[in-house]
């Protein structure tokens, strides 16, 4: 049986542990990032760009970027379904957020490709 | 009505983690022009001096700091670490005082 047909995973289950590998994927990049921007400050350029020039760096960073967005899907779509009680209103606004992470996921995916 | 600490940790966990969500595109705007070029790069740092800047790079910093804080806690409990009352109560505290920390720290270094 079908319960929520907008959520990420099949089951509850399935978003609760999504939702816990992407949060460590993301602590451990955010860590990583500080400690860059910390270790080379004042930052320039070159130093930052070496963040995200490899084949590896652009891996870590689109991981770290997939990672984001089913993150904050699984994230809106709990807060949405727990406060938004009229259904056409939640689906609305379900769907805006679903194509606003969409459109973040393409952007930033051009990003860190383009570099 | 009175909300015990753990509550308060609970709903700024939610409302900070909305929030990072909808700066998204600040920070993915922050990232391609940091990115695209030496000229790009430090015409960036020269707006990031701005007032109005620094108050959006610290907010974004802010709501992340609490919001991985808080995260964290949420994932030791999961792991069925320091759930009890008692330890909850602690943990929530320390999320509290340590990020208030880190943003006390990030606020002195952005300004």
């Amino acid at each position: 049986m079908v319960k929520a047909a907008t959520s990420l995973g099949r089951t509850g289950l399935q978003d609760w542990l999504i939702q816990r590998v992407s949060a460590v994927i993301l602590a451990v990049y955010i860590i990583f990032i500080f400690i860059t921007i910390l270790r080379h400050a004042p930052l320039h350029y070159s130093a930052w760009k070496i963040v995200f020039s490899s084949h590896l760096m652009k891996g870590i960073a689109l991981l770290a970027l997939l990672s984001l967005i089913t993150h904050a899907w699984i994230g809106m779509w709990t807060i949405t379904t727990d406060y938004l009680k009229n259904a056409m209103v939640r689906l609305l606004v379900q769907l805006l957020f679903f194509l606003a992470l969409v459109g973040d996921l393409f952007w930033g995916a051009c990003i860190i490709w383009g570099t | 009505m009175r909300f015990p600490v753990t509550a308060w940790v609970s709903i700024l966990h939610r409302l900070s983690g909305a929030f990072v969500f909808l700066l998204i595109p600040g920070v993915l705007w922050l990232l391609q022009e940091s990115l695209a070029s030496e000229t790009r790069f430090l015409s960036l740092q020269k707006t990031l001096g701005h007032p109005a800047w620094k108050m959006f790079i610290w907010l974004i910093f802010s709501a992340i700091v609490y919001h991985s804080a808080a995260g964290i806690r949420h994932l030791g409990m999961d792991l069925h670490w320091g759930d009890s009352k008692k330890a909850a109560r602690a943990s929530a505290w320390i999320v509290l005082s340590l990020s208030f920390s880190l943003i006390l720290w990030g606020t002195y270094k952005i300004w």
